[in-house]
C-alpha cells in the first residue's frame, strides 16, 4: 500500500491504494468519480481519458502511483458550476452521442485536440486525432461535428477572457 | 494485475540500485506496453521502477551533426521538438505515427527500443540511421543492440539513458499502419548518411524483428529513386504472416514502403 497524493479537479486528495491500482480505479473506486469509464481496458478505446498536467492520457494505462504529485482533471471537473464546458455544450447541441459510454473520454480527448491545434482544425484532422477514442455506436459523424463546433466556441471564450 | 511494488527513481543511479535490491524488477517508463502486459498477467514483476521523472533522462538536443534524444522523452515531445524536426524530420514524423495522441503523451523512445516489439517504429529508425544506444554502462551500436523478437543486448538491470543519431543527408519513413493497433503492418526507414552510405531498415516484416534490407540498399546506392526498387526481389521466407497479412504481402509492402520512404526523403 502507498499513499498517493494528487490534485483532482482542483482539490488536493491523499488516497491509500495498493501499488497495482490503476489511476482509473483510484478515480472511480476511491474518489467515486465514475464519469471516467473503463471500456476496453486494453489502452485502445479511450473511454478512460483524463487530463494529467494538461495532457489527455489513458487512465487505465497508468498506475495511480505514476500520478503522484500530478494535477488531474476528469469529466466532472470541466464545467463551471451549472455552465457546461463549451465542448460539453457542443456535444449536446450536435447530438454528439448515442449510448454515451465513450462520451467522457471523447470530450476529454477533444478538448486536448482543440488546445493543441487551436484554430487550425478541420474535419480530417479531427477524425485523425480521435483515433485513440472508439465509439461502438459508430456515432462519429456528430462527434466530429461537435468537436469542430466547440473549437469555434473555445476560441471565442478564450478571446473573451 | 498481480501485486507489485511501485518505486519512483529520482536518478539513474537510484534506479539501478533499486533494481539490484529487488527480486524480479522491471523498469517502467511510459508504461504503454508494460502496464497492458501486466494487466494481462503476462508479466508479474515484484517491483516496478519508474524512470519517467528522472530529469537527466528527458530532452532532445542537437549539437553539430548529432541529435540526441534522452531515453524518457515521450513520442509527443519528439514529434513536436523543433530540434528533431530540423535535424531529422523523418524521425519526428515517425514519432507522430506511434499509437494515438494519448499513447504518445506517455510512451518513450527508451521504452520502445528496450521492448523491441517486431512491429515497433523506433527500431527501424535506429538501425537505418546507425544510431548509438547509450546506457548507464556503455554505448551500443544499433546494429548490435537489436537481437530478435523482444530481445536486446541490454543486460539485466542496464538502463538506456539516451539515443544519439548522426544527422543524415537524407532520410524518409513510410508506414502501413495496422488500423486498430497502430503498429506497423510493415514500415521502412531509408537513410543516406553524410558520407554517402545507404541504410534501409524494415519493421513489422521479419520474424526476427527489425532488419536491414540489403537488396534495397544496393539498388538505392546505384540509383537513389523510388523506381530503382521496382526490380528488387524481396523473398517472403522468414517474414511474418498472420491474419492481417501473409508473408508475400509483407514482402511486397517492404518494397512499396521503401519506395514511399525514398519519395518522402527526396
Amino acid at each position: 500500500m502507498s499513499t498517493v497524493k494528487l490534485t483532482v479537479n482542483g482539490k488536493a486528495v491523499a488516497v491509500d491504494v495498493e501499488d497495482r491500482t490503476l489511476l482509473v480505479h483510484l478515480l472511480r473506486d476511491h474518489l467515486n468519480l465514475t464519469g471516467t469509464h473503463v471500456g476496453c481496458d486494453t489502452s485502445q478505446c479511450g473511454a478512460c481519458v483524463v487530463h494529467m498536467d494538461g495532457k489527455a492520457v489513458k487512465s487505465c494505462t497508468m498506475l495511480a502511483g505514476q500520478a503522484d504529485g500530478a494535477n488531474v482533471t476528469t469529466i466532472e471537473g470541466i464545467a463551471k458550476g451549472d455552465e457546461l464546458h463549451p465542448m460539453q455544450a457542443a456535444f449536446r447541441d450536435n447530438h454528439g452521442l448515442q449510448c454515451g459510454y465513450c462520451t467522457p473520454g471523447m470530450i476529454m480527448s477533444a478538448i486536448d485536440i482543440v488546445q493543441r491545434h487551436g484554430g487550425q482544425l478541420d474535419e480530417t484532422t479531427v477524425r485523425h486525432e480521435l483515433e485513440g477514442n472508439i465509439c461502438r455506436c459508430t456515432g462519429y459523424h456528430n462527434i466530429v461535428k461537435a468537436v469542430l463546433d466547440a473549437a469555434g466556441r473555445m476560441k471565442v471564450s478564450q478571446a473573451a477572457e | 494485475m498481480y501485486q507489485t511494488t511501485y518505486h519512483r527513481a529520482s536518478s539513474v543511479d537510484e534506479a539501478a540500485s533499486l533494481f539490484g535490491k529487488s527480486s524480479e524488477a522491471k523498469f517502467l517508463a511510459g508504461g504503454q506496453t508494460l502496464l497492458p502486459v501486466m494487466k494481462q498477467r503476462l508479466a508479474s514483476p515484484s517491483d516496478v521502477i519508474d524512470l519517467a521523472k528522472i530529469k537527466d533522462m528527458i530532452g532532445v538536443e542537437a549539437s553539430g551533426d548529432t541529435l540526441t534524444i534522452k531515453a524518457a522523452t515521450t513520442h509527443y515531445d519528439v514529434a513536436t521538438s523543433d530540434a528533431a524536426k530540423k535535424a531529422i524530420p523523418a524521425l519526428a514524423y515517425l514519432a507522430s505515427l506511434i499509437g494515438d495522441p494519448a499513447v504518445r503523451y506517455r510512451g518513450t523512445i527508451g521504452g520502445s527500443i528496450a521492448n523491441n516489439d517486431p512491429a515497433a517504429d523506433y527500431p527501424a529508425a535506429l538501425l537505418a540511421l546507425d544510431a548509438t544506444v547509450k546506457t548507464n554502462k556503455r554505448s551500443i551500436a544499433a546494429g548490435d543492440f537489436f537481437k530478435g523478437l523482444f530481445t536486446t543486448a541490454l543486460e539485466d538491470g542496464e538502463i538506456i539513458t539516451a539515443v544519439s543519431f548522426p544527422v543524415p543527408a537524407k532520410a524518409g519513413y513510410a508506414k502501413m499502419r495496422h488500423p486498430a493497433s497502430r503498429f506497423a503492418l510493415t514500415a521502412v526507414f531509408v537513410a543516406q548518411t553524410k558520407s554517402g552510405e545507404i541504410r534501409v531498415a524494415a519493421t513489422g516484416a521479419s520474424q526476427s524483428g527489425v532488419m536491414r534490407v540489403g537488396a534495397i540498399e544496393a539498388a538505392l546506392k546505384a540509383n537513389w529513386s523510388p523506381s530503382a526498387i521496382d526490380s528488387v526481389n524481396i523473398p517472403a521466407s522468414g517474414l511474418l504472416a498472420d491474419i492481417h497479412g501473409t508473408a508475400d504481402y509483407r514482402a511486397n509492402l517492404v518494397k512499396v514502403m521503401a519506395q514511399r520512404a525514398v519519395a518522402a526523403a527526396g
